[in-house]
């Protein structure tokens, strides 16, 4: 379980995330929503181990979120792909596998390109791809070392469908084997179709936080207005 | 073990990218070569004196054109985010570093080894007379000089003038450690016996020592904002 107490993010003088307390249990898929600049990616970052909390803490497990043996069970989805250009497919894939220490590194790898349609592909250069076949390979890089913890931040944005698809499905498998996921989006059908939690943030404070109901399903544009304030 | 395997696959992966882009090889290279043809239009190569610089002269192209590398080291990660897939891995900052640092250390020696019999035509300076010393002044010098860098590379990797602020943080810091290196390189280069310069590896090998130790503990704080 990860548990934030009392955090505060500051850049300057600018409170980013102001004294946050959230827990995710193990299991749970958590939409976190809000505006742009209400703080998610700034929280993302924090539960990612990218980023300190000026106050309060974040801890798995009551241990640091960076201690190495934590940092191996997250797995994280950014704005960016975070893969390299100028290595190919597979030594992109081994490159992680060799920093998460991938037990059967080879085996897996194979099993990832062959699931995300890149086997055939594995000797060329990532900058070759198109750029659905970046986001797959991106989205392979993410899931090889089999996180239990998944951050996905803005996780549809510019996915064409073959990698939404993927993607879908590789959320579905984690939320089986009892992964906990945090979906941080604009997109609030898909997120809430995921969610079993939802998280509403506004200019750093947590205003909503409670589970995803069929009602909040049904209907999540009314859900989200009532509890945000109007735009300005 | 899992640090320095860690720091082994950071090692390879950059200069396996490197050998491919060559993005700095090219720029490295060339600066390098330029600059050694145009001081040896300035200095008389045939001279006593510009023997007697010929350290100073030879440093001055290396840090230099090791700038130009070091600038790449952590900028090179920027390009699709791939510096928070590596800072969010469980590989330990030091490690990060270590890695950055061991490639930037063998690309740049490549560098000075390639440039060397360059400098010895246009100088007429004699550089095999003490090959041995000069290997190991060379590695030292390299190794001090590329973890100021690397700390500084990843200092700067966010700051919209890195180009400028880079050369203008490791330059100072980096002082003792040249300082040493155009000493011992001079001493190689006019054939005077090493043993009274001894104080000079000692200050090299010290420096190398404590600022390694530093920067793997302290850059952490500096990936993790």
């Amino acid at each position: 379980m990860i548990s934030v107490q009392g955090v505060w993010k500051f850049f300057g003088d600018f409170a980013a995330v102001r004294d946050l307390d959230l827990e995710i249990p193990r299991g749970a898929t958590l939409a976190l929503l809000g505006r742009n600049g209400a703080g998610k990616t700034t929280l993302l970052r924090m539960l990612a181990a990218l980023s300190s909390p000026s106050r309060g803490t974040i801890t798995m497990g009551a241990q640091s979120l960076r201690q190495a043996a934590n940092r191996r069970r997250i797995g994280m989805i950014g704005h960016g792909i975070a893969i390299y250009d100028d290595l190919t497919a597979q030594e992109n894939l081994e490159f992680f596998a060799s920093l998460y220490g991938v037990p059967e590194a080879g085996r897996q790898i194979a099993q990832w390109l062959e699931t995300t349609g890149l086997a055939r592909v594995r000797r060329s250069l990532a900058r070759e791809f198109s750029r659905g076949m970046r986001q797959r390979l991106a989205i392979a890089r993410a899931f090889l070392h089999q996180p239990e913890i998944l951050l996905l931040d803005e996780p549809f944005t510019a996915l064409d469908d073959r990698a939404t698809a993927l993607l879908s499905e590789l959320i579905e498998k984690a939320r089986e084997q009892n992964a906990s996921i945090v979906i941080s989006t604009h997109q609030l059908r898909e997120a809430m179709a995921l969610a079993t939690e939802v998280a509403i943030l506004e200019r750093g404070r947590l205003t909503f936080r409670g589970p995803c109901t069929d009602q909040v399903r049904s209907a999540p544009e009314q859900f989200y207005r009532r509890h945000t304030e109007p735009a300005a | 073990m899992e640090y320095l395997r860690a720091a082994l696959a950071i090692a390879r992966k950059d200069l396996r990218i490197e050998r491919r882009s060559k993005e700095v090889t090219n720029a490295a290279f060339s600066f390098a070569l330029v600059v050694l043809l145009l001081f040896s239009f300035t200095f008389d190569p045939s001279g006593e004196e510009t023997r007697a610089m010929s350290g100073g002269l030879l440093w001055l192209v290396y840090s230099f054109a090791g700038v130009l590398v070091l600038n790449r080291s952590f900028a090179r990660e920027t390009a699709n985010d791939s510096l928070d897939a590596l800072v969010a891995s469980p590989a330990p900052g030091g490690a990060i570093f270590l890695g950055k640092a061991l490639a930037n250390t063998v690309f740049l020696l490549g560098l000075e080894l390639a440039t060397l019999p360059v400098f010895g035509v246009f100088y007429n300076v004699r550089w095999d007379l003490n090959l041995g010393w000069l290997l190991l002044v060379f590695v030292l010098g390299t190794w001090g000089f590329t973890v100021i860098g690397t700390v500084f590379s990843a200092v700067t990797v966010n700051v919209r003038l890195r180009e400028v602020m880079l050369p203008v943080l490791v330059f100072p810091i980096t002082v003792p450690a040249l300082m040493a290196a155009v000493q011992l390189t001079t001493t190689v280069f006019t054939g005077q016996p090493l043993a009274p310069e001894m104080v000079w590896i000692r200050v090299l090998v010290a420096f190398d020592l404590i600022f390694t130790l530093l920067a793997a503990a302290l850059v952490e704080f500096v990936l993790v904002g």
